[in-house]
């Protein structure tokens, strides 16, 4: 068997990952198929949840903050050559910082507790990612397991604080008090209407635009300044980084920093912009949504964005099919999520050899 | 007495946790001795728990239920290695891929085909599960203060799979270091080059090795939704999987040590349960939660190298390519 | 290195104690007929005809990249031919993969060791010929059949010892076991004194000439003329993927072989003036490198470097050079001693790369793509690798790319890299090029000692003579240059002073003019000094 042939750019970049796009949703009617609805109803009911009104495309872009964030987050990681895969205990942890921050000040003005919140989320989640972080750098300890274990360790904790601690007085369900409303994220809704301009009302707020900031952000640090060419270098060949003078202990901690904090974020969206008091297991599998949008995106930050939109919508048309066919419930979004993950990243090659001989190039060394 | 017998059912209870765990944590150190990370006994064991306990409602023997729970394990087996070794697919999304959808599917079919929210109908019969075989003798040795009630609630009174997990550790440990495959199956792990020089194929280990891994996931699976429970609920899985890795982890990819950790991560499980809202002297009441996470903490100290060293399968993670 | 047989088939051997004793020695063991093969665009291999005679030891020469282990790779089943056959006494065979070419009969020892590290030498031996589905009984007869093959050919080697813990010499034994154990009747060795003393590589002569007399086959692949010319009985030479001929080893000399692997006369000594040596530049005292396990790599090393002069550490690979080298560079910490550079003890004061590169230290290291380059990156950010923090590269925050393609293409055009794309994938230029844009890199900034391991290591032989030239140039120029080298040819053409390195210590200093190849060797190999050979 010949090694990953190379593609043009264009194929590379778009066609490759549209057909295993394609398969994914192939596979997803299928399923559908399984479960006695039609593949082309229920694709047409979920892309019009998704994308067919100006609510559907306020969920879809909302649930595409979360996955920006986090998304982002293991591309950063990645081109420290890190695997991080605890995006999930960074995003929940960071959610803490934020909401602490929310509970904390929601009295003051937004224009106080946002940055407050900002810095809070983004500070506990990289806090969250130090530990496995300075573990890999300075012992080896492989990051994959450490991060998964930090999950776990994460999820344990901000159970018994939301069941002990911060549980609302005289309250079953383990969630705090709502936030101040100084802590609410502005929606959308609120902003552009302040323009002059009308948008159905969405959970859609201001968190996506600082996500599409942070993309930028990212590209601009790792593509076009001295630490990201520090941090690629690393990525790619930590020897020679270590002859260029560059630490890689210090990097891999700076990056891993960085990956945390932008995982931490999610509260701003979820907590602080949608569901105003922390809940629960409120990542709801972002964390991990985050690495198929990177994959996806190529852990390039454009990328990264149109994954992430994807995902968005999927969850969105996800949550019209459960509403509106009986036999299919929410967790069919889950399993579409699993087979584009599987399509997208553990599968990708199987379309690379045929796609090559089709453009007439033989398995290149 | 009464804190003896407290210790001897809180032993009893460490075993029926520490089973799928065992199970699991058995079948990832197949995967991971040949070189391939297995992340994914998680969605494995919870898509044999659906199966079982689908089929076994469905037919209403619970050996059909079992032989479905392997099943499909080892189709989602077939499939990681489909993904991983003939593809060279990442390994770890790869499996995060199979977890998450079989997360997704199993309350998704279960609605479908049993309309009873994301589970499977309770299994009311004998035949549909796997019971407590009781040892001969029991109610009378139960009698007998020390050696009788270790008899009866020990050694007596667990089922089937939890003895066949038992007898399990001893013949993987042979197979691994005794046999021919074992020798070719570490090999693998550490050197697939080496390996495909001696005229060995590296891919067809590979599969070998994440069969196993399928095949021992099915029967973990099917114990936590047949044998342990009498059903199949949403996420039944919550985590076992990784909790296995992190006991293979902590065993060092090596059999005995891997049930010892097994029993260790149980007993945590056991004892948190007991002391629920107990308070400790000195310490007071300890949170369920702490000693729930009290693997995790373990395992992460382990692989700091804080708790001895654990030294991973060279080649562990790596696909294969003949071309380097 | 005496006793080289006149003709390909020496006289007076017993075929008929051979296996498979009917065949006549007229049929060659081992016969290639138009091999063909092509990666993507690369034409590995053009017809290649070949054909190795029984009983006799048949060497492959030819530079980097001329095809010779893609060849030798088709025979073991490692890759597939687009064309053509394979023949083993007279038989076509169709080998697809290792275990067909072991069932024909052949053997290899690559130069990278196929060994389970964490295996005993049993276990890798019996890997793959178990003798049955339980071990312990495959084991206990494998372990009577090693030991008479131990004795038959003087293969010692201890079988229930790990082989992590074994020399590589003796891992080199084991390989050889392993061939011998699966009754391979052709063995084919890449390259495999590159580990090995001179002493090392004649006592595995020996050993190649007694499996020879029993009546084995064996292909040596080499790049070095001297090993050709010490044990082969025919030599086929190749270039750029074709045979470009086959002589009897006694009918031909070097000078003849080496054109023939160039394809144009080549020069074997660069021309020189005498070093004209002046201030100290660099002082090493008492260093001593511990490896991660704790044990010495480098022993108690101290001297001199001298701007003016080239000093040449001489040893076989895995004697402490490539630490030594690493050590001066700031990549390793040493455990003890002292390096003094522009007047400043850099190991007290805990002077790492990037510092010791602004004291005037340029470093090519020697395995240029673990450390030199970053394979996936362009060539342009390659020419920054090190030197990524300088003014002239940034623009407020962000880097300065087009002063960073500016300074690629001067790069390139100065030093004749090819293709002049900075923007091309690293990977996607020769060794020689690639060699040339480091050099290029560590050279421009004008350092005052240069640091330089195996400067032409996978380098073809164009680009040896320019940057032999180059090195020559920069000591005129008032440089310090330490050059690390494995090849004894390129530390006698370059070196003005020799150091020579065994187990960590340097064993010997000698002066270019007083070295032969036979003293350096006897220095390798760990006898001390001058006069106790």
């Amino acid at each position: 068997m010949s090694a990953p042939a190379k593609l043009p750019r264009w194929a590379e970049l778009g066609l490759l990952p549209l057909l295993n796009l394609l398969a994914a949703l192939v596979l997803s009617g299928v399923v559908v198929k399984i479960l006695g609805e039609s593949p082309w109803v229920a694709g047409q009911l979920m892309l019009r949840g998704a994308l067919g009104s100006q609510e559907g495309i306020g969920y879809t872009l909302y649930y595409a903050t979360n996955f920006m964030f986090t998304g982002l987050a293991v591309a950063v990681a990645y081109h420290a050559g890190l695997f991080n895969i605890g995006g999930e205990g960074q995003a929940y942890i960071g959610g803490l910082g934020s909401g602490l921050v929310a509970l904390w000040l929601g009295h003051l003005p937004f224009f106080v507790v946002g940055p407050c919140a900002v810095f809070a989320g983004a500070a506990f989640g990289a806090a969250w990612a130090l530990v496995p972080a300075w573990l890999q750098a300075r012992r080896g300890s492989h990051i994959v397991i450490t991060t998964i274990m930090f999950n776990f360790i994460a999820a344990s904790l901000m159970t018994y604080l939301l069941v002990n601690v911060l549980i609302k007085p005289g309250q079953q369900s383990p969630e705090t008090r709502e936030f101040g409303a100084g802590a609410f994220m502005p929606s959308a809704s609120d902003v552009f209407a302040k323009l002059g301009v009308t948008l159905a009302p969405s959970p859609l707020n201001l968190a996506f635009f600082l996500a599409l900031g942070a993309a930028a952000l990212v590209w601009m640090l790792v593509w076009r300044t001295r630490w990201g060419y520090a941090l690629r270098v690393v990525g790619q060949n930590q020897d020679a980084a270590v002859y260029a003078g560059i630490s890689p202990p210090r990097v891999i901690v700076q990056a891993m920093l960085l990956s945390g904090a932008l995982a931490g974020c999610l509260g701003l969206n979820e907590l602080l912009g949608a569901q105003h008091r922390i809940l629960i297991d409120f990542p709801g599998g972002a964390g991990f949504v985050g690495i198929a949008v990177a994959l996806m995106g190529r852990n390039h930050p454009f990328g990264i964005f149109l994954a992430a939109v994807l995902f968005g919508a999927l969850a969105q048309g996800g949550s019209q099919l459960a509403f509106d066919l009986p036999k299919i419930n929410r967790d069919m979004v889950v399993v579409i999520q699993g087979l584009v993950i599987l399509f997208c990243g553990a599968l990708e090659n199987v379309f690379r050899a045929p796609l090559a001989a089709v453009f007439g190039l033989k398995g290149a060394k | 007495m009464e804190t003896y017998t407290l210790i001897v059912l809180t032993l009893a209870a460490t075993i029926r946790v520490a089973t799928p765990l065992l199970l699991a944590a058995l079948a990832g150190l197949f995967s991971e001795r040949s070189g391939v990370v297995d992340l994914g006994l998680e969605g494995k064991m919870l898509g044999a728990a659906f199966a079982a306990a689908a089929v076994s409602a469905a037919t209403g023997s619970a050996w059909a239920g079992l032989g479905a729970g392997i099943a499909t394990a080892v189709l989602l087996a077939l499939l990681l290695a489909f993904a991983t070794v003939t593809h060279r697919g990442n390994q770890v999304v790869a499996a995060m891929a199979v977890n998450i959808m079989v997360a997704g599917l199993g309350p998704t079919l279960a609605l479908a085909w049993f309309n009873i929210g994301g589970q499977t109908p309770q299994l009311d019969q004998p035949a549909q599960r796997f019971l407590a075989i009781v040892w001969p003798g029991s109610a009378t040795a139960r009698e007998v203060p020390f050696p009788g009630l270790l008899y009866a609630e020990l050694l007596s009174g667990h089922n089937l799979l939890v003895y066949l997990a038992a007898a399990l550790v001893p013949l993987s440990a042979w197979v691994l270091f005794r046999t021919r495959f074992g020798l070719r199956l570490r090999a693998v792990g550490e050197n697939p080059l080496a390996v495909d020089t001696a005229g060995i194929s590296v891919t067809g280990l590979r599969y070998q090795a994440v069969l196993i891994s399928g095949v021992l996931c099915g029967v973990a699976g099917t114990y936590l939704s047949i044998a342990a429970s009498a059903g199949f609920t949403r996420d039944m899985t919550a985590g076992k999987g990784y909790l296995a890795l992190a006991a293979l982890i902590f065993g060092k990819w090596r059999p005995y040590p891997t049930l010892g950790a097994c029993l260790l991560f149980a007993f945590t499980d056991a004892l948190a349960s007991r002391l629920q809202g107990v308070a400790l002297p000195l310490v007071g009441v300890i949170p369920v939660q702490f000693i729930l996470a009290l693997p995790y903490v373990l395992t992460v100290l382990l692989l700091a190298g804080f708790v001895g060293k654990a030294v991973a399968p060279r080649a562990i993670g790596v696909p294969y390519a003949k071309e380097n | 290195m005496s006793g080289q047989p006149g003709s390909a088939t020496a006289p007076g051997r017993n075929f008929a104690a051979a296996p498979g004793g009917g065949r006549t020695p007229s049929v060659p063991a081992l016969e290639l007929r138009g091999i063909d093969k092509r990666f993507g665009a690369v034409h590995a291999n053009r017809t290649i005809s070949l054909s190795v005679a029984r009983g006799s030891i048949h060497g492959l020469i030819g530079e980097n990249g001329a095809g010779k282990s893609t060849l030798m790779n088709i025979v073991y089943g490692f890759h597939r031919a687009d064309t053509g056959a394979i023949l083993v006494h007279g038989a076509p065979v169709d080998i697809h993969s290792p275990q067909e070419a072991i069932a024909a009969g052949i053997g290899m020892v690559h130069q990278h060791f196929m060994l389970v590290e964490n295996f005993t030498v049993l276990e890798n031996v019996v890997l793959g010929v178990e003798g049955g589905p339980i071990l312990a009984r495959g084991l206990a007869q494998a372990r009577g059949a090693l030991q008479k093959l131990a004795q038959d050919y003087g293969l010692d080697v201890p079988l229930d010892t790990v082989v992590s813990e074994l020399p590589v010499g003796l891992q080199q034994r084991v390989e050889i076991l392993k061939a011998l154990y699966r009754r391979a009747e052709i063995l084919i060795l890449d390259e495999p004194t590159a580990v090995l003393t001179p002493q090392e590589a004649d006592q595995l002569f020996q050993m190649l000439r007694r499996l020879r007399d029993e009546g084995k086959s064996v292909v040596l692949v080499t790049h070095k003329l001297r090993e050709i010319m010490a044990i082969t009985d025919r030599v086929t030479v190749m270039r750029q993927g074709a045979v470009v001929g086959e002589v009897a080893t006694a009918a031909t000399a070097p000078r003849e072989l080496a054109e023939k692997m160039v394809g144009r006369a080549v020069l074997l000594r660069v021309e020189k003036g005498l070093a004209r040596p002046g201030e100290v530049l660099l002082g090493v005292r008492d260093l001593e490198v511990r490896d991660r396990l704790g044990v010495a790599r480098v022993k108690g090393v101290s001297f001199d470097l001298r701007a003016g002069e080239i000093v040449g550490i001489a040893g076989v690979s895995g004697n402490g050079q490539s630490e030594l080298l690493e050590t001066l560079a700031g990549i390793r910490a040493p455990t003890r001693g002292a390096i003094t550079l522009g007047g400043r003890d850099v190991v007290r004061e805990g002077l790492g790369p990037h510092e010791r590169r602004s004291l005037g230290l340029a470093h090519v290291p020697e395995d240029r793509l673990r450390l030199g380059v970053v394979p996936s990156f362009s060539a342009a950010d390659n020419a920054i690798l090190g030197y990524h923090d300088r003014a002239v590269y940034q623009r407020g925050l962000r880097l300065d790319q087009r002063a960073i393609q500016a300074e690629c293409e001067k790069k390139m055009s100065g030093h004749d890299v090819r293709p002049a794309q900075p923007q091309l994938r690293i990977a996607a230029f020769s060794g020689g090029n690639q060699q040339k844009l480091v050099l290029a890199r560590e050279i421009d900034v004008d350092p005052r000692v240069l640091l330089i391991g195996q400067p032409t290591r996978g380098v073809d032989i164009g680009a040896i003579e320019f940057i032999h030239q180059k090195l020559i140039a920069l000591r005129d120029a008032g440089k310090a240059l330490l050059i690390v080298s494995v090849e004894l040819d390129e530390i006698l053409g370059l070196a003005d002073r020799i150091l020579v390195m065994n187990a960590g210590e340097i064993v010997g200093e000698i002066a270019r003019a007083d070295a032969t190849e036979e003293k350096l060797g006897l220095m390798m190999a760990g006898v001390k000094g001058e006069g106790h050979a």
